[in-house]
């Protein structure tokens, strides 16, 4: 059974000049102990849908849902208080920028020790005790001394491990990253994918990694779902998408990766991704796609099977011939 | 019903074909604010009034009906459709008199909000690009004249120079000259700081060039939103001291001055101080409200999502 | 061939902090750096943050004078008198193209003021068809030049950023992190670009980037910067064949390969960057080096060594 399942996700917001669908009929599925990877580009709703998941959003935002489970609790219907139990205690979400999710104001020890007093029933003593158990987990060294410090004397990536001390303070059931290496260098971002990655074994929790880097998802993730201009359009585990993507963005993007090119000149995606004002009919991709014909530019594409990595398209690329026959 | 309007909603978002222009955004933020758009309305009201007063007041304002003095307005017993808003001590029609003080109100407003942002930007984008020291001085200078109070410095002021309508101008100009000066220094550091600017100068572009041909324009957002709302501090300064007797000298009709003339008839004939001061209040109400949706459409940092 | 650009022991320090009272502190943020970039090639500045490329971007743009060192263009030693005329010579891009275009301006007025600074002969008609031609050179439509930037997206900013630094016909271009900002399909395009433009103007690059997969692809040669001095230096196939410097070692082998068939064991650094206040006085990737000795932390390493130079002791190859 999956711990967080979703059905049908839309959010739409409500701008000065017209509504605008940020997520378009997404499915979620984590299990316990997966790591699942959600790539895109900028505008392609990945974090909007988490934050959705979340009740993060601001009121201007509708969201809508035919199924939104968290092991077996309805997200939809829960109130306020009982969201907030369980935000912070089973889910726990880390963002981009490490140095503004935390409070300047208080020492990091100290914001914590407020996370464990609200979630658990340990005393002043026992609060201590784990936060210096988290630092060291986290790999921040001389934990006693740095949980008096306050964040701007912490760089980036100590922050960042701060902020997964936090996360995972209260044995959270899954974790939402939401580009959580973006903001480090490259070494650092070794070290913190490496953290995330061991914490997940060793605690069994299911890790949603949100990405735009394909690098970060080949070396991380065990199954991959890349979403385009709100909608997912495939959804394989990462071995298979990148040895056989099915849907024409997904082949393209991976083909425009400096890494991959064999020759000077690379593979280019014509055009910009849809936004609020010119989304096509049709299939979203259909105006950049090399596949595209007039069927594409008219008729939503429909979800294939699971054989062809749930491609939200009419032609599916690398299609095996019985899959074809259906 | 969630499912209906995101159908609708879809119908939109293919039928919305291109970008909105700038105005058009400016435009859409402005008028999501109400009292902003009322407020703009009183204010044209406003404008229209002080442009055509000649023509629309019945009578010259320094007319004197002796016959019918401290005639009370139309809708009270005695009152006749000759004054509508009844005449002062010196039977002076109180209507035009209002409306020939929306002239000088609005005078007062734009010529005060002039000189003190021309100046007010002059010096603060000196002192944004100046060396240290000068900003330094610029600033402590400006920081003592914020630290009077604003009206007690304009009245020091006029008693040094002499009452009068312009000299009161002058004092209040330079009474809020330094609010333009932090505002204007401010949004030049921010910008200077960027990589345009950087590359304006990688393209040579002088000292004087990258001042008011590249920061300037993007520095302007704030300055007009405190235009907006300095224009009603100026009237509101202006009538308090016309209402001191340092601003405008009777018999000009200005609003603050009338007041003052107004005094010792308080209680026989409310409305000769009630309509003036009823004027002040609406006009610098309906500015404020207009800047306020100014500051909503042009700020970005106050900008709702 | 001669150098574009040649750069001997350049370096930058700045003052920090001083209060009143207290000394500033000195922070070098460029130090005894030597490179150079010969017409049609692409030298690839990589580091991290704190490493001192973007500083060494204001140096050579002339944004700001070096504390030390010197620099030549086409031969002709720069120096803050002669800033004027050399100026044009080079150019650079940035890396946020939203930052980089003054949004009060038209396209058209963004492409025709370096021309009106430096060639205040050239005509106003002359301006205006060199503006419409770079236009079409970077792939832009002709009709957008009385657009105004915030039209335009992520992508076609930064090729009218490359037109404006193209519009002086320089002949080295800096460009720092170009592409970082862009989402992955633009990204390719924008590289393209810069490759085609190379090739038709001969142009001399010089690339800043922390993205190795991208520098693989662009670079001829590469310049590894860590804490404000230059580590290795060598041509691509040997620094990424065989690094000699464990930094260079350790940076390659932390950058994720999109390949999950290819995951493989990292290099494992301890530790962080140093304040650049308190740089170490021996060897200053010492503290994260799994190779340090005694000598490491006492003395620091000069770049040399064959058959590129690395600055380091111990080196790898």
């Amino acid at each position: 059974m999956s711990l967080l399942k979703i059905r049908n996700l839309s959010v739409t917001f409500a701008t000065s000049t017209g509504p605008f669908r940020a997520v378009d009929k997404v499915d979620v599925d984590v299990d316990k102990g997966q790591i699942l990877a959600i790539v895109g580009e900028s505008g392609s709703g990945k974090s909007v849908s988490m934050l959705a998941t979340m009740g993060l959003l601001p009121w201007t935002a509708t969201v809508t849902a035919d199924e939104m489970s968290f092991d077996g609790q309805d997200l939809r219907t829960l109130s306020g208080k009982a969201r907030r139990r369980l935000i912070g205690n089973d889910l726990a979400m880390i963002f981009q920028e490490p140095m503004s999710s935390l409070n300047p104001c208080f020492s990091v020890g100290f914001q914590i020790r407020e996370a464990l007093r609200k979630h658990t029933s340990m005393d002043r003593k026992q609060r201590h005790a784990r936060c210096v158990e988290l630092f060291e987990m986290v790999g921040i060294p001389s934990p006693e001394q740095r949980l008096k410090a306050y964040p701007h004397q912490l760089s980036g990536g100590m922050n960042q491990r701060v902020m997964i001390a936090m996360a995972i303070a209260c044995k959270p059931r899954l974790l939402i990253a939401d580009e959580p290496t973006t903001a480090l260098d490259v070494t650092i971002q070794a070290q913190i994918l490496d953290l995330l990655t061991g914490l997940q074994k060793e605690t069994g929790m299911g890790l949603i990694l949100i990405t735009h880097d394909m690098g970060v998802v080949a070396e991380t993730a065990e199954r991959v779902a890349v979403q385009y201009a709100g909608q997912k359009v495939e959804d394989q585990t990462v071995t298979d998408l990148f040895a056989t993507p099915h849907h024409p963005y997904t082949a393209a993007l991976l083909a425009a990766l400096p890494e991959r090119a064999t020759e000077k000149h690379l593979p280019t995606i014509p055009g910009v991704v849809p936004g609020q004002h010119d989304r096509p009919v049709g299939c979203l991709f259909s105006p950049r796609c090399q596949f595209a014909d007039d069927r594409c530019r008219a008729i939503e594409p429909p979800v294939q099977p699971d054989a062809l990595g749930r491609a939200l398209c009419h032609y599916p690329l690398n299609a095996p011939a019985e899959a074809q026959a259906q | 019903m969630a499912d209906t309007s995101a159908q609708t909603g879809r119908n939109v978002l293919r039928d919305g074909g291109t970008r909105p222009t700038r105005f058009r955004t400016f435009w859409n933020s402005f008028s999501e604010n109400r009292g902003a758009v009322i407020g703009l309305w009183v204010f044209l009201a406003f404008l229209f009034v002080a442009v055509f007063a000649p023509l629309i007041a019945p009578y010259d304002p320094s007319a004197q009906f002796r016959d019918y003095a401290l005639q009370p307005p139309v809708w009270q017993d005695g009152g006749a459709w000759a004054f509508p808003l009844g005449t002062d001590a010196l039977g002076r029609d109180m209507l035009s008199r209002l409306i020939h003080g929306a002239r000088f109100s609005f005078f007062v407003g734009i010529v005060v909000v002039v000189v003190a942002a021309s100046g007010g930007i002059i010096i603060g984008l000196i002192a944004g690009f100046a060396p240290k020291w000068l900003d330094t001085l610029i600033m402590r200078l400006m920081d003592i004249i914020l630290a009077f109070p604003s009206l007690l410095l304009a009245l020091v002021l006029v008693a040094v120079l002499g009452p009068s309508l312009l000299n009161a101008m002058i004092a209040i100009a330079l009474v809020l000259q330094p609010h333009y000066v932090r505002l204007t220094r401010a949004s030049v550091l921010s910008e200077r700081g960027k990589d345009y600017v950087t590359a304006s100068r990688v393209a040579g572009a002088g000292q004087l060039r990258q001042m008011f041909i590249t920061v300037l324009p993007n520095c302007l957002a704030p300055i007009i939103v405190q235009a907006a709302l300095s224009f009603s501090t100026a009237i509101l300064d202006a009538a308090a001291l016309g209402f001191l007797g340092m601003g405008a000298q009777p018999p000009t009709p200005e609003w603050g001055t009338m007041l003052a003339d107004a005094r010792e008839f308080v209680l026989r004939a409310w409305w000769v101080v009630t309509f003036p001061g009823i004027a002040i209040l609406v006009t610098v109400l309906a500015i404020n409200l207009m800047g306020d949706g100014l500051r909503d459409a042009l700020d970005p940092k106050l900008k709702r999502s | 061939m001669t150098a574009i650009i040649e750069a001997r022991d350049l370096g930058r320090d700045y003052e920090v902090g001083g209060g009143l009272f207290s000394k500033p502190g000195i922070v070098r943020a460029v130090a005894e750096t030597s490179f150079s970039v010969e017409a049609g090639r692409t030298l690839a500045v990589v580091g991290e943050s704190g490493c001192g490329k973007s500083t060494l971007a204001r140096l050579v743009t002339m944004i700001e004078e070096p504390t030390s060192g010197s620099f030549y263009l086409d031969g002709k030693e720069v120096t803050k008198d002669r800033w004027r005329e050399l100026r044009s010579d080079i150019q650079i891009v940035f890396q946020d193209p939203y930052g980089s275009l003054n949004l009060r301006q038209k396209v058209g007025a963004i492409l025709e003021e370096p021309l009106k600074i430096n060639r205040p002969k050239m005509s106003a008609k002359e301006r205006h068809e060199k503006g419409r031609e770079m236009m079409r050179l970077v792939g832009l439509r002709e009709e957008h030049y009385d657009r105004f930037p915030h039209m335009f997206s992520g992508g076609q900013r930064q090729r009218i950023a490359v037109a404006r630094a193209l519009m002086l016909e320089p002949k080295l271009l800096v460009l720092d992190e170009p592409v970082s900002a862009l989402d992955l399909s633009i990204q390719s395009q924008i590289l393209n670009l810069l490759n085609d433009l190379q090739e038709r103007m001969n142009l001399a690059y010089l690339f800043i980037s922390h993205d190795l997969s991208v520098v693989r692809h662009v670079a001829d040669d590469i310049l590894v910067m860590y804490l404000g001095r230059p580590v290795e230096f060598g041509p691509k196939d040997e620094i990424f064949e065989a690094p000699r410097h464990p930094y260079t070692k350790a940076l390659i082998s932390a950058t994720p390969s999109a390949d999950p068939a290819n995951r493989r064991e990292r290099i494992k650094l301890v530790g962080e960057l140093p304040s650049p206040l308190a740089v170490p006085p021996g060897c200053p990737f010492a503290p994260r080096c799994w190779k340090t000795e005694e000598k490491c932390r006492a003395e620091r390493p000069q770049l040399t060594g064959t058959p590129h130079p690395a600055a380091c002791f111990f080196p790898e190859n």
